[in-house]
């Protein structure tokens, strides 16, 4: 196994999705709310995946734009799960440098009216 | 009748209303939540990996806490409410993180999902009733045009969190006729508010909430009403060409009960004065 092929491997385990089940028919792109802000967009992300280009997927702006805001899992009439899928490709990135989005520096400089919700999320995770 | 209560980070401190109003609320109806003695923040934002078990052990915490009280869990925050719903979702059906939670938490008998999560919203549709709240209205809001903001952690995905039709939800209608009040239905109610990017992206939750407030606006609501701290902060926080207020459902739920003592507490004057 190549270190791609492992990449998009590691996606599909993580996700629990299965691209070969998405048949493009683009509800998820026509639902995302920061589609405009991607360049790579929700119906293209399987293809990254079976193509075993996860590299370029890694690298997309894609990975930040997405909010997590399930409109794609929801319609999705394929069970693909989309969100899942760029999910797991932030994982990965984030995983390979510390497992976090934020920095504990970063949140001293940041409002005092920021939500712990937000910071949480952040910190931990997204 | 007496539940479990998972408050949640926020609800401590930027979002005190929207704790304070439910408990005063709570005590209105004849409800008792009985806040867990050792609960920790959920995390935000639910894991999604299938290999990421540690970052669901706080929620598994709460849960099984509520488990050995024999006590349903209510939530009141939309992110809390998600998480516990998910997690919740796992332990009963995903066996890979069901036997490794309970391995690492030592739980004896091991934890599979039998606590009932309840978002606050859900124990006034499903337990109280909007008929028989609606009778307990003392100070109806009549004539505010009210849209409700679902935002996407109350409602997606619908199959999980079994809430409400997330496509066409309409619970917080319901909750604002049984409050006297007139819903406003709008396009925008069930779209993401922007979430997280106001951290290091924020042109887009402007974007976002520029929408939401000029498309409820538009169909002519005078005020908004949300159950998630982070909707409340990003509607807030962007300054767009409608100013509409906006107030957690509980807020609205004191007045009309007649349980909202002192100066109204908008989260606009909280989060400027904590």
């Amino acid at each position: 196994m190549t270190k791609s092929e492992y990449a998009a491997a590691r996606i599909e385990e993580i996700s629990s999705t299965n691209p070969y089940r998405c048949m493009k028919c683009g509800k998820c792109s026509a639902s995302c709310p920061t589609f405009s802000e991607m360049d790579i967009k929700p119906h293209q992300f399987v293809s990254y995946v079976l193509h075993d280009d996860v590299e370029t997927l890694a690298a997309s702006k894609s990975l930040w734009k997405c909010l997590g805001c399930f409109a794609c899992v929801e319609r999705c009439p394929r069970d693909v799960k989309p969100g899942r899928i760029i999910d797991a490709a932030r994982q990965l990135v984030l995983r390979q440098r510390g497992n976090s989005y934020l920095s504990a520096d970063e949140i001293s400089k940041m409002e005092a009216d920021l939500p712990p919700q937000l910071l949480v999320s952040a910190f931990r995770r997204w | 009748m007496k539940f479990s209560y998972y408050p949640g980070c926020t609800l401590k401190n930027k979002a005190r209303a929207l704790d304070q109003y439910a408990r005063a609320c709570a005590n209105a109806l004849n409800i008792e939540l009985e806040e867990l003695d050792n609960w920790q923040c959920c995390g935000g934002v639910y894991p999604l990996g299938k290999d990421e078990t540690a970052r669901k052990l706080s929620a598994v915490r709460a849960l099984q806490e509520a488990k050995e009280k024999n006590q349903d869990l209510v939530t009141l925050c939309s992110a809390c409410h998600h998480v516990l719903k998910r997690v919740n979702d796992d332990m009963r059906h995903v066996p890979e993180i069901r036997d490794k939670a309970n391995r690492y938490l030592e739980l004896e008998p091991p934890y599979q999902g039998e606590t009932k999560v309840l978002h606050f919203l859900e124990v006034l549709r499903d337990v109280v009733g909007f008929e028989t709240l609606r009778e307990k209205v003392t100070h109806p809001l009549t004539g505010r045009r009210i849209g409700a903001y679902y935002g996407c952690l109350l409602l997606r995905p619908g199959k999980i969190l079994q809430f409400d039709d997330p496509e066409n939800p309409k619970i917080l209608e319901d909750f604002i006729r049984a409050i006297g009040a007139e819903p406003v239905i709008y396009p925008y109610r069930n779209e993401c508010c922007g979430a997280y990017l106001s951290l290091k992206d924020p042109a887009l939750p402007a974007a976002m909430c520029e929408k939401i407030k000029g498309s409820a606006a538009g169909f002519g609501a005078d005020l908004l009403v949300t159950s998630c701290p982070l909707c409340m902060y990003n509607l807030n926080r962007n300054e767009t060409k409608e100013t509409l207020p906006v107030y957690y459902f509980t807020e609205l739920l004191a007045e009309a009960l007649g349980v909202k003592e002192g100066p109204a507490v908008s989260e606009k004057q909280e989060g400027k004065n904590s």
